[in-house]
Formats: C-alpha cells, structure tokens, sequence
C-alpha cells in the first residue's frame, strides 16, 4: 500500500486514473478507514486530496454556494451564510457521527459511500444540490441523487473524482428541513429518514417542493409524486395526511435489526409531515 | 522486519511533535495514529475502545482539535502538534480539567477518562458550549459504560464556570 498526497486536482485524476491496482480517495477518512479495518477494502494507492486548497473551502458566488469535496461536516455547521441560506443541509451534515468524526467527515465522502441511510445526502437530494465531477474526460455536472446506484456503489466512472458539491443561490421564502428516526438520540444510524425544501409564493402558497427519503430503499429516494402533493398548499393538515401517505407508499425498505419495513414505511410518512411543517415555517420567514 | 517484506511494503518518512516533544519516525501507510500511540512509542494513555470512531476512547488533540486518534493515518500528519492525555497535567499539577474530573468523580472504572479529558479540552477549545445541554450535546462522541455521565458534566460546568469568572476577573 502507498499513500500519495497530490497538490493539485489534475495530479489527483491522474494518479487515480493511471493506479495499478485498487486507488482509494481519502478526505476525512472516518468511512474509509473503518471499511479499510473491516476487510471491505484494501486500497493499493490511498490518495488523500486534502492538501488540494481548492477542495479545502467553501465559496459563495452568484450562483450559490461550492462546496470543496475535502470541506469537513464541522465547518458547514460554522459557515453563517450557508447555515441560513440551507438549514437543512447543514441539519443533515451535523447529524453524521460524533463531534470528532465531524470535524473530518465530508459531505462528499457521505455521498460516495453510498450508504442508503447517509444523513447528508437526502437534504443534498431535496436542495435539489449537483456535484462537479472532474474525471480523465473532463468535467461534467450532475444531479446529486444519480450518484448512488445501490449500497456502497456510485454511478461514477473509473478515474473520476467528485470536486465539489454545489448549492443554488436561495430564493426569497425558501427553507428546508432533515430529520431521522433512530433509537438514541446520538451516534446511531438512521433507520428512516426525510427531508423536505419548499419555495413559496408571497402568499405563503408551495410554488416549489422536492421530497427525499433515507433508508427507504437500496438508494436515497427522491420522490415527487409527494412533492407534487405540496405545491399549491400551504402544508395543512389535508396536505400532509396525503404527503404521509405518498412517502409511505414510495418506500422500498429492508427488515432488519434496526427496523421492519412496516415500521420503516409508518415513520417514513410520520417524519415527511414533521419536516415540511418546519421547512414551511422557515420559509415563511425569508 | 525482512528486506523482502520491506519492499513490498514500504514506509514513509513523518515528523511531528508529540507532547511537545519532536519525533521523526518511519510509518506504514495503514498506520493509525492510536497504533503509533500505543504500540509504537508507548504512550497508552489514549485508550482503544471500539477502533471504529464510535466510542471516543481514543480522543486526542491534534492542533487543539480534538479528533478519534483510531480514524486518522499517522502517514496524514506530517508537521502536527499532537496533544495526548501524557501531555497534559502530572499528578502532582494536574490540568483543571483533569482536576476537575476528580474532584467530581467523573469516572468508575477510567478506561474512557483519556478520552474525555482530551474531547473537553477540545469543546472549551471551540466554545460552543455555555449550558449543560450544550455539555451533553457536545461530548456525546464519548461513551462511557460505566454510566458517569452525570459527574462527567458536572465537572466540565464547572471548568466552564470557572473559565467565566476568570475571564470576567480579567475583564
């Protein structure tokens, strides 16, 4: 096993491209690492992009906000503007692991683990966020929920690296939410999920919704026979019982020690109401 | 290790500082730095619990940042200030935080104390804590079996009591 630490991103492509043998990336390494431990995987070349200063920050431009593939969870969570422009990206990105593991996990990293119960990545879905992924080919941007195929696989090619994720500038009465379902309040995985991102009109009218579940199914589901449910409502009770009921119906659970499908599928539908409630009120206050 | 071996697998040169004290090693790349810790130099007062971040046993600062020394490859930290729980106080002058532990019994049988120490540095490092939810909150990454939570945040509010009058003493 060697470990290489490039400068530059192109150095990062290449090396990944041209590895004989297994290449891993290694950014906050808190999933690696353990997969590494377990016998998952046994890398040939682990290459670690974080002395690559570009993937290091996050910058807020015009068009929204990039986020470095190498940014820690912790550092979203101290960043004022994105904290408020996506609560509930930032809601998601704080739950993973412990404060520890949070100064080093990447939400990038959370989303190339392809695990169906990834707390980052159904905000990521719901926000509507895209990655930028730079590859032997080139670059080409795509939307953040065709990355995971199924659990532990992505939809990227060989050689291809996820630089960034990027977060659309916020309109006006826009919020999202997150929430999860587990046993303990802390250090558990999620065994359902749900998160919700709703644009209104001034008169307080769902003009835009996106709907996402988290161990609902093989990946993270994006559902948007419950997001066409909200827009024209303002998320009242009739509103909510038919959201429920479409989120319930979308999933495609496991049973397992941690929950049966027909709970998975219950609390499914209980948390979408809880998180449009709250993405609602948010943004009915910008 | 055989020269055979070494070649196929080769290490990698790291230099940093342990406890104040400067080392420059060679690692294996696989190397975490908790085996570095305990294996290599010997200093097994940052514990392993569950090897797999969710415990918080092996809790170290590294640049005052605390962080599960079992998750971090020692080959990633060429130049870093390490901070273990050696290098914090002596039983005879102990770091306050470690007094405090004491002095509340904020501990049965110790094995997650190294850890918790360290994490608390950590958290009045960052300063978001200021009520004792917050102190539940934040120092959730460290389990303790024995169950002594409880005297555990009493004794960091009290840490950050005194941090508060100290500081309006000086204000």
């Amino acid at each position: 096993m060697r470990y290489i630490r490039p400068s530059s991103l192109e150095d990062a492509v290449g090396l990944l491209a041209n590895a004989s043998g297994k290449a891993a990336i290694l950014a906050g390494g808190s999933d690696l690492l353990v997969r590494m431990k377990g016998g998952f995987i046994e890398p040939d070349v682990i290459i670690d992009i974080k002395a690559i200063d570009a993937l290091g920050r996050i910058i807020e431009n015009d068009d929204g906000f990039v986020i470095g593939a190498a940014v820690p969870c912790a550092v979203l969570g101290e960043n004022t503007a994105l904290r408020n422009a996506w609560p509930g990206v930032v809601e998601g990105a704080r739950l993973i692991g412990s404060k520890q593991v949070q100064g080093r996990c990447t939400i990038v990293g959370n989303l190339c683990n392809a695990s169906p119960a990834a707390d980052s990545v159904p905000a990521l879905v719901a926000a509507g966020a895209r990655a930028l992924v730079r590859g032997p080919a080139g670059s080409r941007t795509i939307a953040v929920e065709t990355i995971p195929v199924g659990p532990g696989k992505t939809s990227l090619a060989p050689g291809e690296i996820i630089e960034a994720i990027l977060l659309d500038k916020r309109q006006r009465h826009s919020g999202d939410a997150y929430q999860r379902f587990t046993p303990r309040t802390e250090m558990d995985i999620a065994v359902v999920s749900a998160a919700v991102n709703l644009t209104l009109n001034d008169q307080g009218v769902v003009e835009k919704a996106r709907v996402a579940l988290g161990a609902a199914a093989p990946t993270v589901l994006l559902v948007e026979e419950a997001a066409d449910i909200l827009v024209g409502s303002r998320v009242d009770d009739g509103a909510l019982e038919r959201l429920a009921e479409a989120c319930s119906a979308a999933c495609r659970p496991i049973d397992d020690k941690r929950g049966t499908v027909e709970f998975r599928k219950k609390v499914a539908g209980v948390l979408a109401k809880r998180v449009a409630l709250t993405a609602y009120q948010r943004a009915g206050q910008k | 290790m055989d020269t055979a071996l070494e070649d196929r697998f080769p290490t990698c040169p790291l230099s940093l500082t342990i406890n104040g004290k400067p080392y420059t090693l060679d690692v294996h790349p696989w190397t975490t730095l908790l085996d570095l810790l305990r294996s290599d130099l010997e200093l097994t007062g940052t514990k392993k619990g569950c090897d797999h971040g969710q415990c918080g046993a092996c809790t170290v600062l590294i640049e005052g940042q605390r962080m599960n020394a079992c998750l971090k490859l020692a080959v990633t930290l060429e130049g870093a200030a390490i901070t273990t729980v050696e290098g914090l106080g002596t039983p005879e002058e102990m770091h306050p935080v470690q007094k405090a532990f004491v002095e509340h019994d904020a501990f049965q049988c110790g094995y997650c104390t190294p850890g918790q120490i360290c994490s608390t540095i950590g958290l009045l490092n960052e300063g978001h804590a200021s009520t004792r939810e917050d102190i539940r909150e934040l120092m959730s990454g460290n389990l303790c079996r024995c169950g002594a939570y409880t005297n555990i945040a009493d004794a960091i509010e009290e840490v950050l009591a005194d941090r508060a009058s100290y500081r309006e003493a000086a204000e």
